[in-house]
């Protein structure tokens, strides 16, 4: 019962973290959907839920730094409450990302030329089960899923290196086409970048439960 | 805002002709903690003890202002002292434990009070051992000597007193100096609960279990009050440059 409060709020806002990773986990899928589809309401919804994302940020920051401040967290809460802060900013930027994804998706209004952008998707597939391992993994303080979805950019990396031969390819033979390849090259940017932000959310996730970050002993 | 409990309107206390508060005023609202802080001698003691009116013990002492507790007076001449205390009770910086067992000095209050029923006084010594996060630390020795308790248990037992009168008011005079953390800590977690039945005003032994405990702070320096608000304005964003100075660690 020792300082059940001050546990509580902990959980509470691990809780809150783990809803805001399914937030823009869901933005993500649901941005890649939108592309698919060409729906443009739904990118619409997308770019105007990233305020939602925007707030729990804001809202999960304010939690840590009076937890901070009345609580004076050490050791393990203390690695607990850093963690909080440095994953929501990853979290932010992949809602940004999806946000992003979605207003190219508008723009995007010539998809025929695009025969393997079934590639897009399968990085994007790639993109998001990296987001979900990566989220999952702080859910439990799962450090073995942790480190395999670390390992997991390099599919990512390769779906990327992959999209912009074939794009690269595109600009010199359809220099017409051109804009719309260059969204599409934006679009899988973004998609590596995502992937870049679950790596770094398992690495503070390593660094909660050991003080190491990237195998340096910081805390 | 929840309702005030106790109203303090404009209180100046004096020590001879010491001044120890100086024109002091504050609401203080009821089922909440309110920490008031400060370097030694800004008056919080005084402060405390005024509440109850236990300065009267100490001779040629004076206080002027008014101080309503649910918009009564205290000094007025129709309030018993005795029920006063009854109803603020206090517990202070060292424990205080009776020379008897820990049943007695549980059941000493409520003998007074005129209860004599043995299983009535089971019953308070109980549920008031169990407020006070003690009980299951002693229900198997309760004949035994309170003195034979730690520090921290000990403390307990003294809140745990205090609760045995059924006190609307409890006032808590740096009631950790002294303990190890898990006994703070044991301390600040029935504070969380008592609060729901209570008002509690404390002096916390220092700024960061104010920190941890208030809903409300109230900063004093020199007898006067210099700043008063939540928890969160006064321990993360406080306006007053002596507050601000005072908490950092940077005076006082």
């Amino acid at each position: 019962m020792i300082r059940s409060h001050f546990d509580e709020d902990l959980k509470q806002l691990h809780r809150e973290i783990v809803d805001m990773g399914s937030f823009v986990e869901t933005a993500i899928a649901s941005a890649v959907t939108a592309l698919k589809s060409y729906d443009v309401e739904r990118c619409k919804e997308i770019i105007e839920s990233d305020k939602k994302v925007d707030e729990m940020e804001r809202k999960i920051e304010s939690q840590c730094l009076w937890l901070i401040a009345r609580q004076q967290p050490v050791a393990s809460d203390l690695r607990q409450i850093t963690t909080a802060l440095k994953i929501i900013t990853d979290m932010e930027r992949i809602g940004d990302h999806a946000s992003d994804i979605a207003s190219l998706a508008i723009r995007i209004t010539d998809r025929s030329f695009f025969p393997e952008s079934e590639m897009i998707f399968e990085m994007a597939a790639a993109a998001i089960d990296m987001v979900n391992s990566a989220v999952m993994s702080y859910v439990n303080y799962d450090m073995e899923l942790a480190k395999a979805t670390e390992e997991k950019d390099d599919i990512v990396d390769d779906y990327f290196n992959k999209v912009k031969h074939y794009l690269a390819d595109v600009f010199s033979t359809q220099p017409h086409r051109m804009d719309v390849a260059i969204d599409y090259l934006l679009v899988a940017k973004y998609l590596e970048r995502i992937g870049d932000h679950a790596v770094n959310i398992c690495e503070w996730v390593h660094f909660s439960q050991t003080g190491e970050h990237k195998s340096t002993k910081i805390f | 805002m929840t309702d005030t409990k106790i109203k303090i309107e404009n209180l100046s206390f004096f020590y001879g002709k010491k001044q120890a508060i100086n024109d002091f005023s504050l609401d203080i609202p009821k089922n909440r903690i309110m920490s008031v802080f400060g370097p030694a001698k800004s008056g919080i003691t005084t402060l405390l003890r005024s509440l109850n009116r236990l300065y009267e013990l100490i001779p040629d002492t004076r206080a002027e202002g008014r101080i309503l507790i649910d918009n009564e007076d205290i000094h007025a001449p129709s309030v018993s002292l005795t029920q006063l205390r009854r109803r603020v009770g206090m517990v202070f910086d060292v424990p205080t434990p009776l020379p008897m067992s820990i049943f007695d000095n549980m059941a000493y209050g409520p003998r007074l009070s005129g209860i004599k029923r043995r299983s009535e006084l089971e019953g308070i010594v109980e549920q008031s051992l169990k407020m006070a996060a003690l009980w299951e630390d002693v229900c198997d020795r309760l004949d035994t000597p309170a003195a034979s308790l730690s520090g921290g248990q000990q403390q307990r037992l003294c809140m745990a007193r205090v609760l045995a009168l059924k006190p609307e008011v409890i006032l808590l005079d740096r009631p950790c100096s002294g303990l190890d953390p898990i006994s703070t800590a044991k301390i600040e977690e029935s504070l969380q609960e008592l609060k729901k039945q209570f008002t509690i005003v404390i002096a916390p032994h220092n700024i960061q279990q104010g920190g941890r405990i208030s809903d409300r702070a109230v900063f004093m320096l020199s007898g006067n009050l210099i700043e008063e608000g939540t928890a969160e304005e006064i321990f993360a964003n406080p306006t007053d440059k002596r507050t601000a100075d005072y908490i950092t660690g940077r005076f006082g």
